[in-house]
């Protein structure tokens, strides 16, 4: 199989990483729960995977990384955590349903007024709608770091300026670009940083977390063990425990940790060249074909390995199976849970096909795909 | 049971915080390891640095000087 369904997750994962899993299986304890050598080895895993997300990420502080069970879960808590009964919100059509149900459902709950900024026909937004529509006493913008359907990077940078200079916080979905382009909250003006480990991190599904710049209060999504101030009736209010209530996933944890070893010696810089030279000799390809439209901005210098195209006037989801079933190249069809996306994009009938590439993929793979995209797009 | 020895017990707020001090004094050769706390304290962490009475001092100005923070620091007969 040709796997290029890396923006769902990544397939491949290094080699270290399933040795650490396999290892923590067999050696770790609960972290937080005890202080015998299994109890200590899960800790100190934990902890270091702290620290080495926060470098990644430029988080002031490591014990502001508190994990989860996915960037979902990360977006829950920080969306729910932060906006409060009658306050005002802003988000784009660019965003995930983990960003825009936790909204809309408070926009029922919590009387939350929410505006979101339109994207246009190529999946751009316009920072001078931000300008618009964040105001004086707007609670909060969330918005994607980049886009899972177009792969097109919002100015996050900008976008913190904009929700700073009227006392909004930024909440960045990160689940795209973690592990894949350069992320600094404190130079990009982020204030919560959410993510996920198992797509460009390359660690093992059930890891994410969020990082919180200090000074942000957001309150507890959940309440439970925690392992300490075990006699209080409530979450204790440091970071990360404040966030973190029941048993974390360890084993998952400590294979994070290894991919961010493994990240640190190759180099983000490394694998973001890889990955953008891959997505960009499929899409000079593709986009020349007669028949195949390709949706996004691809004029942007720094984008996501994402190419999403649709052939002639076929179902996503009949060319996504034939390129699986004959030509054995895994590629994900349908609406990628991002709806607003696609009514701009105008796919909302058909859905569209998306490629994605990771570090992992190579020039022989995008070759194989560009010859079968070519074939299906020749018939007629 | 080993008979009870007096220490210095230094407490924390949270795990992440035991981790980090832990991982300080490790890298700088500072005295003691982690345990769990003696029942005589209470706590917010499960987790407390042990170390001998006498690196009170040497501990606490290498923590501080660190920026690191403690909940408390205090010997006790362990």
């Amino acid at each position: 199989m040709i796997y290029l369904d890396n923006a769902a997750t990544t397939l491949q994962k290094p080699p270290q990483v399933i040795d650490a899993v396999v290892r923590a299986m067999t050696a770790m304890g609960n972290a937080a729960r005890g202080a015998h050598g299994g109890a200590l080895e899960a800790s100190r895993t934990v902890y270091g995977a702290r620290v080495k997300l926060a470098g990644l990420f430029g988080c002031p502080r490591p014990d502001h990384v508190i994990f989860t069970a996915n960037s979902t879960e990360a977006l829950n808590i920080a969306i729910s955590g932060v906006l409060r009964p009658g306050d005002h919100a802003v988000t784009t059509d660019c965003e995930h349903n983990s960003v825009l149900r936790p909204l809309y459902r408070l926009e029922e709950e919590r009387g939350v007024k929410l505006d979101i900024v339109p994207a246009d026909k190529l999946g751009r937004v316009d920072c001078g709608d931000f300008e618009r529509l964040v105001q004086p006493g707007t609670r909060a913008v969330v918005c994607t770091h980049a886009s899972n359907l177009t792969g097109n990077v919002l100015d996050v940078a900008r976008i913190g300026e904009i929700a700073h200079r009227q006392g909004a916080l930024l909440i960045v979905d990160a689940s795209q670009t973690a592990g894949a382009l350069p992320i600094d909250m404190e130079a990009m003006g982020i204030d919560v940083l959410c993510f996920t480990g198992h797509k460009g991190l390359m660690g093992p599904q059930g890891t994410g977390g969020l990082c919180v710049r200090p000074g942000v209060e957001i309150a507890p999504w959940k309440a439970g063990g925690s392992g300490v101030h075990s006699y209080d009736r409530h979450q204790p209010q440091e970071y990360p425990t404040r966030l973190e209530a029941g048993t974390l996933n360890g084993h998952g944890i400590a294979g994070l940790s290894a991919a961010l070893d493994y990240i640190g010696e190759v180099g983000l810089e490394a694998i973001e060249a890889r990955e953008h030279t891959l997505m960009d000799r499929f899409y000079r390809a593709v986009s020349a074909m007669e028949g195949v439209t390709v949706y996004g901005d691809f004029s942007q210098p720094r984008r996501s390995a994402i190419v999403t195209l649709n052939i002639r006037d076929y179902d996503s989801a009949a060319v996504s199976d034939e390129l699986s079933e004959v030509y054995g190249i895994a590629t994900r069809p349908g609406a990628h849970c991002a709806p607003r996306m696609h009514q701009a994009l105008g796919t909302t009938d058909r859905g569209a096909v998306r490629f994605s590439f990771s570090w992992f993929n190579t020039v022989e793979d995008v070759d194989a795909a560009i010859r079968a995209v070519g074939e299906l797009s020749s018939f007629s | 049971m080993r008979k009870k020895q007096p220490a210095l017990i230094v407490t924390f707020a949270t795990t992440a915080a035991a981790m980090e001090a832990e991982s300080f004094c490790l890298a700088n050769q500072l005295p003691g390891r982690v345990i769990p706390v003696p029942r005589e304290i209470t706590a917010g962490c499960g987790l407390a640095w042990k170390a001998p009475p006498e690196a009170e001092e040497q501990l606490a100005g290498a923590l501080r000087a660190a920026g690191l923070t403690w909940s408390a620091m205090q010997v006790l007969e362990v």
